[in-house]
């Protein structure tokens, strides 16, 4: 962090920054030193903020035509599709909004895991973006309710069931969260209610993981602490900003090539069907953003003990720093840890297809080798394989595997000490 | 604060004690309002009970009506039904219960058509007890509605139900 003294060069700016520093903080964001050697991957933070603000604009924008009533939901959502001015284009940027959402939440998050942005100092940010991904997956959910659909039906059966497995009291929650005895208008209501709020608690902890960040600063590809500012840093503005732009320019591209040329194709056509409490759709499927977790669930055969699998996959994030015991941060000099990173990456994608599919014959075999694999690389392998695994040396700074490093430098690599450290 | 302070609770302790106790019930009793509102309202517990005229449905068929936002399945069985539904060894159920005691009168199964598991409803003459089969996650109930095969825990639910007459059902 930049700590020197700040002085707003006008005297109106500098009387009301006595008053109320918000041009100190506007000096520590543009002037915030960045590591230089930050790639594309780490653009994703602005993306989502981006990803924020749009699914809020457009959703404040639909709330003004939207329904929320059993009776008239699905037809509100049309008359927004046919008669609204642009009101297609608007529920089509928030529809698609959302995966486009989890497309760059999952990228920044399989970033921070490829290079230990969750280790120490930086856990308090992985458990906060932890939540914001939980409270992201809950808001998807109730969006995705709200057409009064027939998937947004029987999704939400389905999801409001899972409480059901709690012992004794399962089936009183679940009577609570229905507002009734079965999915219904109260459902409909409440649901809305809440996924008008939970965007709003988003933003407030995204402000706490940027807070959180600016700490100790951003992490970087090779995962070495550096000097902030240093030799090794470049300002936030414009050198951040700029390249950030770009990559939110080609983002918006693939973000508007769905919604332009293939608006549903991410959606479920049954959701065109008006809501029906006594036909259950051949195929139920959650949007492909929470099919790894789905098939976790599935692979279970035990209802109660598929739930608990489920909540557990998300559990297990939470706590990850603890159980990678590695030093190193950056799977760059973590040779054996490279390799299974990528197998979890194919675990993931194995987990999220066999999702989507029947959970029958050979699908559920995948799907549980696939969710026990996914177990073990948290519960087994990181934990071990932090305390065996030969990592490659640490160069000791940014700049020094381009400038080559002094004498002093190789010697001071050599310095037994020093390795410790590391 | 030293030790003879720390074991010898004074009035002030007394008083922040008594003062946190009222504190607390205080705030339960202010928020329980907020929770309860959740809970199924005086309209949706106003529908508790449905009439159902079954005087049209004929052996082996099965209709379905709605009570409580739920669908109930009404089913007329066949001899051969109810004969495979009680024949089966009660060790053989995941969910013992006997078909006498969902079916009083043998030839009308009444159940709530919600499978057990995570609440879809099966399809009716489906399955590998040709009975009912849910397309969700794959539950096999056989003609007395028990679960047989799949990940459901328990049977699919009896509710109250009486014969108000011969050709009428009250469910609730």
């Amino acid at each position: 962090m930049s700590d020197q003294e700040y002085t707003p060069k006008s005297k109106v700016g500098k009387w009301f920054n006595d008053r109320l520093p918000l041009l100190t903080l506007a000096n520590h964001l543009t002037d915030y030193p960045t590591p230089k050697n930050l790639n594309y991957w780490w653009t994703f933070g602005g993306i989502l903020t981006f990803c924020l603000i749009t699914q809020i604009i457009t959703g404040i924008i639909l709330g003004m035509h939207y329904v929320a009533h059993a009776d008239l939901a699905f037809q509100s959502v049309e008359h927004i599709m046919r008669n609204v001015n642009y009101g297609w284009l608007i529920r089509y940027v928030h529809a698609n909004g959302a995966s486009m959402f989890f497309l760059a939440v999952y990228i920044h998050i399989f970033r921070s895991l490829y290079y230990g942005s969750y280790k120490s100092p930086r856990e308090v940010i992985w458990i906060i973006g932890m939540l914001i991904y939980f409270l992201m997956m809950a808001t998807a959910f109730m969006g995705y309710v709200l057409p009064w659909g027939q998937m947004s039906f029987w999704g939400a059966t389905v999801i409001t069931n899972l409480f059901s497995a709690i012992p004794l009291i399962g089936d009183s929650i679940t009577t609570w969260l229905w507002g009734g005895y079965s999915v219904d208008n109260p459902t409909l209501t409440r649901f809305f209610s809440l996924h008008y709020l939970f965007p709003f608690l988003i933003l407030g902890l995204v402000v706490l993981h940027i807070w959180a960040l600016h700490v100790p600063g951003n992490n970087n590809p090779i995962g070495i602490d550096i000097k902030k500012p240093s030799k090794d840093t470049v300002p936030f503005h414009p050198y951040i900003v700029i390249k950030d732009l770009f990559a939110l320019l080609i983002f918006l591209i693939i973000f508007a090539f769905f919604v332009f040329f293939s608006p549903n194709i991410l959606g479920h056509a049954d959701n065109y069907i008006e809501a029906n409490p006594l036909v259950t759709p051949a195929h139920i499927v959650p949007e492909w953003y929470l099919l790894p977790f789905y098939a976790i669930l599935r692979s279970v055969p035990d209802k109660l003990l598929g739930v608990i699998a489920m909540f557990a996959a998300i559990f297990v994030l939470v706590i990850l720093p603890w159980l990678d015991t590695s030093k190193v941060r950056s799977t760059v000099f973590r040779p054996v840890y490279k390799q299974f990173y990528w197998f979890l990456v194919a675990d993931v994608l194995i987990l999220g297809y066999v999702g989507a599919m029947p959970a029958e014959g050979l699908y559920l075999l995948i799907a549980r080798v696939a969710t026990a694999y996914y177990f073990a690389h948290f519960l087994i392998i990181l934990p071990f394989l932090g305390m065996k695994e030969k990592t490659t040396p640490l160069p000791l700074s940014i700049t020094e595997p381009v400038l080559g490093g002094s004498a002093d430098m190789a010697m001071a690599r050599n310095n037994t000490d020093f390795k410790e450290k590391l | 604060m030293s030790d003879s302070d720390k074991k010898k609770p004074n009035r002030r302790d007394f008083i922040l004690t008594a003062t946190t106790a009222a504190g607390a019930v205080g705030v339960g009793a202010a928020v329980w309002p907020l929770v309860d509102q959740m809970n199924p309202d005086a309209s949706v517990k106003a529908l508790a009970s449905t009439e159902v005229d079954i005087s049209s449905v004929q052996p082996g068929q099965s209709i379905t009506v709605i009570w409580r936002g739920k669908p109930v399945f009404i089913k007329r069985r066949t001899q051969d039904e109810i004969d495979s539904a009680r024949a089966v060894d009660l060790s053989e159920l995941k969910h013992p219960e006997k078909d006498e005691d969902r079916a009083k009168n043998p030839e009308w199964l009444v159940m709530l058509g919600v499978c057990t598991h995570l609440g879809c409803v099966p399809l009716t003459d489906k399955g590998d007890y040709n009975a009912w089969f849910c397309p969700c996650h794959g539950s096999h109930y056989d003609t007395s509605g028990r679960i047989r095969k799949g990940p459901a825990p328990t049977n699919m639910e009896v509710p109250k139900y009486e014969f108000v007459n011969s050709n009428t059902i009250k469910i609730g």
